[in-house]
């Protein structure tokens, strides 16, 4: 686990997606343009933008959007010289029709996320997807909830609809270090040359920036950060970390990490409504293996029935549900608060 | 009034659960044919063993037949629907179609029979649908709603080859039947597949945004969860494993909300288990709704004096 030489990662940064969730979906049009003029000047290759829960997220389930996120995504590819411009979508929120409006927006990367065990759904997807001419992304969310050799088949699912890479993606945070090795290292193994494969980490546990070393190591070629770890639960790896990390691991990202770094504490930082950190609630959603994007939610259903939010999120997690059913913490709220549910 | 005759064209899941309903729930109809096309089909065989007519010939063999049923029950695809909806037509047979082809009107029994006058071929929306548009039709019934958005989750188990190849035909669908149906202004729909085990029982989110004051304690608020509660009531008649999660819950006016307030209706559905098991509430609702809908459309039909017979 220790040759770390030669070995090469691109970095995706997805401040402006998964930092959505952070900043409850109120990302304008001016952060949008500084936030993608800092990470282009630090090299960074592919920026996502998107409504936290990706494509069409914009609803009373998820948080409505302050700034319509094609407004968003066209502002992003106004403002980039070199990098790309990705989206995520979520078939069954998502649709092709709101790919194509991104598309047309300007985005040439789509990142398509399905539950770790139901890629079938995102066949019709990816093969539009590559029929617009768009570089394919597949997300595996809450990748700790299934086996390295479950994982696998879901992946080569992925790559015969024309996915490119496969990422594990740990959306509760979930993952330690071997957890993430053993995962991508299948993937490799199924994928070979078909599809990179990537990863995608919280910092729930802590355990973000260690788990993408571990994912470099066993194979991955794409790792996502946010700037100042801005993200679902208790954030993302922080880009300006893994960029930092890797360099001194020898690990070549093409990033420069003064760039990232002055992106992170200078652009970012002024705009964030809230710093992400590992407090109670979101080591609960690493520990009981919620998905990140629940913690703002249960925390305001937290205020409203008077529940603490790591009690529903913990409740969340032997319910086992999955990402987009942030619907179903009002109703473990109300049953916490009534007494009709005894956590 | 003598039973009417029922084919069901299409011998998997959904078409083996339906035959059972209608066996077993249906005051007017029996059924006589299961038409598939794989000789080898379990459902097929299960359908021969209570009696049925079966054939694995298509829906060409069904209509060559000198007897012929007074209602069809579409459980293929789209597409297949699609390309028979026109045989039938000709041949005046009664068209219920459970595909996303959406031929005919999306109905949900509860809601619109009544509304409509041509009936000759209904579309059963979605399973989110069938759960979903009552709902915000006695919302709607109530205050305008601008816009309504459901969540349905279901099952991994209970997701068949059919949905999971056409998730976004599915929120389409819905998405639409909100609007037509449910009378929202705009509809969203959202579609969450758990693998979860044992299975989660299918469950049904709706939220609707409603005026300010209805946002409020009072009387348009009182009046709102009376229209729910009947809706649900009128549900449970034919799919008695429907009911409330919790209360109706009302949220303020916010002005992210464009003013509105809102309210969430958390329903779970329970199936039948008449064929399928108890989880698959989604299937089961579509089929219990089919069964409803020609119910009511064959007492229809004795009622209508004489008419010239269609196609003649």
């Amino acid at each position: 686990m220790t040759e770390t030489q030669n070995l090469s990662v691109r970095l995706t940064d997805t401040t402006l997606r998964d930092g959505s969730h952070a900043m409850s979906h109120k990302f304008t049009e001016d952060h949008v343009r500084s936030i993608v003029r800092a990470l282009d000047y630090a090299k960074i290759e592919v920026i996502e933008v998107t409504h936290g829960d990706g494509l069409g997220g914009s609803s009373f389930n998820y948080g409505f959007s302050l700034t319509p996120e094609l407004d968003l995504v066209r502002a992003a590819v106004d403002e980039a010289r070199n990098a790309k411009i990705a989206v995520l979508m979520l078939p069954g929120l998502g649709t092709i029709h709101d790919l194509n409006q991104a598309h047309e927006a300007g985005a040439s990367v789509a990142r398509i996320a399905t539950h770790c065990t139901e890629a079938d759904v995102s066949i019709q997807h990816f093969q539009h997807a590559r029929k617009l001419g768009m570089e394919t992304v597949g997300f595996l969310m809450l990748s700790h909830r299934t086996t390295p050799e479950n994982l696998a088949k879901q992946a080569r699912i992925m790559a015969d609809a024309g996915c490119q890479c496969v990422y594990v993606v740990d959306s509760a945070g979930a993952l330690i270090l071997e957890d993430v090795s053993d995962r991508v290292s299948a993937l490799v193994t199924e994928l070979g040359n078909d599809a990179q494969v990537g990863f995608h980490g919280h910092q729930n546990l802590s355990f973000g920036v260690a788990n993408s070393v571990y994912a470099a190591r066993a194979g991955a070629k794409q790792i996502d950060g946010t700037l100042l770890a801005l993200g679902a639960g208790a954030g993302n790896s922080p880009t300006e970390v893994l960029a930092a990390a890797f360099e001194r691991l020898n690990i070549h990202t093409g990033v420069d990490v003064h760039g990232v770094m002055a992106a992170a504490e200078d652009v970012v930082k002024p705009i964030i409504t809230r710093m992400p950190i590992m407090d109670r609630a979101s080591i609960m959603q690493g520990y009981a293996g919620v998905y990140s994007s629940f913690l703002i939610h249960a925390e305001r259903a937290a205020d409203r029935y008077g529940v603490p939010a790591w009690q529903i999120l913990e409740e969340i997690g032997k319910a086992g549900y999955v990402g987009g059913q942030e619907d179903m913490i009002v109703d473990v709220a109300v049953q916490l608060a009534s007494g009709a549910r005894v956590a | 009034m003598a039973k009417k005759t029922a084919a069901i064209v299409g011998s998997g899941n959904i078409g083996t659960d339906l035959m059972f309903k209608l066996m077993r729930r249906s005051k007017n109809l029996e059924v006589k044919y299961m038409i598939g096309v794989d000789p080898a089909s379990d459902g097929l065989a299960r359908a021969a063993r209570l009696g049925v007519t079966t054939s694995a010939e298509g829906v060409d063999w069904l209509l060559a037949q000198d007897d012929l049923p007074d209602f069809v029950f579409e459980c293929t695809s789209a597409k297949a629907h699609e390309a028979n909806a026109p045989k039938y037509k000709a041949a005046g047979i009664h068209a219920i179609d459970l595909t996303p082809a959406a031929v005919g009107p999306y109905l949900c029994p509860v809601v619109n029979l009544d509304s409509l006058q041509d009936v000759l071929n209904v579309n059963m929306i979605t399973c989110a649908g069938q759960a979903t548009t009552p709902i915000v039709a006695a919302v709607s019934s109530v205050v305008p709603v601008d816009y309504a958005e459901i969540v349905a989750s279901i099952a991994s188990k209970s997701a068949g080859p059919g949905t999971r190849a056409n998730v976004d035909e599915f929120t389409e669908t819905t998405a639409k039947a909100l609007e037509e149906v449910g009378g929202a202004k705009r509809g969203k729909a959202i579609i969450i597949i758990n693998p979860v085990e044992p299975p989660m029982i299918m469950r049904n989110t709706i939220y609707a945004a409603i005026p300010a004051e209805a946002a409020e304690p009072g009387e348009l608020q009182d009046k709102i969860r009376g229209a729910i509660d009947e809706a649900v009531a009128r549900i449970q008649d034919y799919v008695p494993g429907y009911s409330l999660r919790v209360e109706p819950q009302f949220d303020a006016a916010r002005e992210d909300w464009n003013g509105n307030g809102r309210v969430g209706i958390w329903v779970q559905v329970k199936g039948a288990a008449d064929y399928l098991p108890e989880y698959a509430g989604n299937l089961d609702i579509i089929t219990a709704a089919a069964t409803r809908t020609a119910d009511l459309l064959a007492e229809r039909m004795d009622a209508t004096i004489p008419s010239t017979p269609v196609g003649a």
